[in-house]
């Protein structure tokens, strides 16, 4: 009949008003300071540096191989090339970056540069209130800043970091196990004792 | 009568007889006008909170839940932010009339709103020759100051808010007087009081005669209440305000507190409209069973426009805005004509007093049903039933 579509669409309404107090299902707003949505596994805002161990000096990863700052398409990331070397996680001497500094007023949070790093030296944090006073230095994060530890990266990506920490403690078993045989080498040439698979 | 009904008139005699005899006429007055500049401001911030938890409740989310217990010290904030707001007047304006504008949109609900009788004895101003002559020519002058925010703006959107405003007054000024017609011819008096009091004889028994029990009453205050609605700029009738068309309409250059002022006329103008629809068809202050007579008769009122306020906030929550056509077609071919056939029902109810009573609803029931079933079959083949194709 005419008019029937407003009573329905009237309805329709009163239906939900009285179904944002019966069910709170329906409320699917969130009061963001004090209450949040659980993070996503997936989501991604900026990069950070991971470091192993207690010393982000010592454990970072990153050895300034520059392969990121050369893929950033927005060019965000100034890596300068440490002069000595320290020894990664292997023992192998390697450089490390002196600068490293990513401008979050450029990134454009592709994850370009967690695909390209053979280090897994990089990878995407969750932080998103980044608002800040100086849009200059603000939000230009320099390596100190970057650096977070190994346990954030799996509290954040637990699947991820999973499987790069069972690859990097494989790859740390072999190398041991390489060191043995190479020191076991010399004084024993015989050939009964085959390297380590 | 008894203590809580008249509370507010006892007091104010009270207040008035500390005062020597020549000055009590204007202690009174200005009793009455203090009273009208706080209540109804009041309900107004109160109802733009309710308001907006109620839509955002239809919209299913919390609404307004920052400021003070559950969000319903918000007016208070806004009305802070408003004061504070710099007010900017553009520099093609026309400053006497921009500046003016404001005052004459909220003057004339409070002028309306001091003539409506909100209890027993409580009236601000009793016209008793001319009440609702008064009211409804005072209300007609909003449309004047939403001419003069939107002319003196030059700017194009209050211009196209201004002339779309007075297209739709204008417009649905017609149905809202002829609506009201019916209940003079019935109760023979102009009166506000007259009329609440035309409604206070019992029927059955029980039931007081409300005009809303009666064809007229009822379908009177259907188009009537629709009619205010498109007086008030309320939704689905907000065409001059429409934020998605023209940015706000005829205050789309107004800031600060002027802007604050526009929206407090507009809700004042809602409220005085309900409370003329409440005296002419809802029984004003009287109760609608003669068992709750007990209840005081302000809070009848007062609930009255509370309910007819949450069915706007409703209503506010549920429909689209209509386009110009369909707003200027809807006032001049469905509400008008019903409304002179109102007239005629009227007419038929007053001259079929010795009739047995349901053999007086049958002439309304065949002068509303006919031209109803006609716009529906005229509307069916306007608008066919639509058939959606999917992809599949």
């Amino acid at each position: 009949m005419l008019g029937g579509g407003i009573l329905h669409g009237l309805a329709v309404t009163a239906k939900n008003f009285v179904g944002s107090f019966t069910d709170p299902e329906r409320l699917v707003t969130l009061g963001y300071p004090e209450e949040r949505a659980p993070a996503k596994e997936n989501a991604r805002q900026f990069p950070f540096l991971v470091f192993d161990g207690a010393d982000p000096q010592a454990g970072l990863r990153c050895v300034a191989c520059q392969i990121c700052e050369k893929e950033c398409p927005p060019q965000c990331i100034l890596i300068v090339k440490s002069k000595t070397k320290k020894p990664d996680h292997l023992g192998k001497p390697q450089f490390f970056p002196a600068t490293f500094d990513i401008d979050l007023s450029v990134c454009m949070s592709c994850q370009i540069c967690v695909e390209v790093c053979p280090f897994d030296a990089i990878k995407m944090d969750q932080e998103f209130e980044l608002a800040t006073n100086d849009r200059f230095e603000g939000l230009l994060r320099h390596r100190d800043q970057l650096a977070r530890p190994n346990a954030h990266f799996q509290k954040l990506h637990p699947t991820d970091a999973a499987a790069i920490d069972a690859r990097r403690a494989e790859e740390l078993a072999k190398a041991a196990a390489a060191a043995t045989a190479a020191a076991a080498a010399p004084r024993k040439p015989a050939p009964e004792s085959p390297p380590a698979a | 009568m008894d203590a809580p009904d008249q509370i507010f008139v006892l007091l104010k005699h009270a207040v008035v007889s500390w005062f020597p005899t020549p000055v009590q006429p204007w202690i009174s007055a200005v009793l009455s006008i203090g009273a009208i500049l706080a209540v109804y401001p009041m309900i107004f911030a109160l109802t733009t909170v309710i308001e907006r938890k109620a839509l955002g409740r239809i919209q299913n989310r919390p609404g307004p839940n920052r400021v003070g217990p559950a969000g319903f010290l918000q007016f208070a904030a806004d009305g802070i932010k408003s004061l504070t707001k710099e007010d900017i007047v553009p520099r093609a304006a026309d400053s006497v009339v921009h500046f003016l504008a404001p005052l004459v949109v909220v003057v004339p609900p409070l002028l309306a709103l001091a003539v409506l009788p909100v209890g027993r004895n409580m009236v601000a101003l009793d016209l008793p020759e001319t009440g609702l002559l008064f009211f409804l020519m005072v209300g007609t002058a909003v449309e004047l100051g939403v001419f003069m925010a939107g002319w003196s703006s030059h700017n194009k959107y209050s211009l196209l808010g201004a002339m779309r405003a007075i297209a739709q007054l204008l417009s649905y000024e017609l149905p809202l007087l002829l609506s009201t017609v019916s209940v003079v011819m019935l109760t023979g008096s102009l009166s506000l009081n007259a009329i609440i009091g035309h409604q206070s004889e019992v029927h059955a028994g029980v039931l007081l005669g409300w005009n809303v029990f009666t064809p007229w009453g009822a379908a009177g205050a259907v188009l009537f209440f629709i009619a205010a609605l498109a007086e008030a700029n309320r939704s689905p009738f907000d065409l001059p305000e429409a934020e998605s068309e023209i940015v706000a309409g005829y205050f789309t250059e107004y800031s600060g507190f002027k802007f604050a002022l526009f929206f407090l006329g507009e809700y004042l103008g809602l409220f005085a409209v309900s409370g003329l629809g409440i005296t002419l068809f809802l029984g004003g202050w009287l109760p609608p069973l003669t068992v709750l007579s007990w209840v005081p008769s302000w809070l009848w009122f007062f609930g009255k426009l509370a309910v007819l306020m949450g069915i706007f906030i409703w209503l506010r929550g549920t429909l689209p805005r209509l386009r110009m056509d369909q707003l200027m077609r809807f006032a001049w071919q469905f509400l008008l004509p019903m409304s002179l056939i109102n007239l005629l029902v009227a007419a038929l109810w007053q001259y079929s007093t010795p009739w047995p009573h349901l053999l007086r609803w049958l002439p309304a029931a065949i002068l509303f049903g006919i031209p109803y079933l006609l716009y529906h079959r005229a509307f069916l083949r306007q608008h066919p039933p639509r058939t959606y194709r999917y992809a599949s």
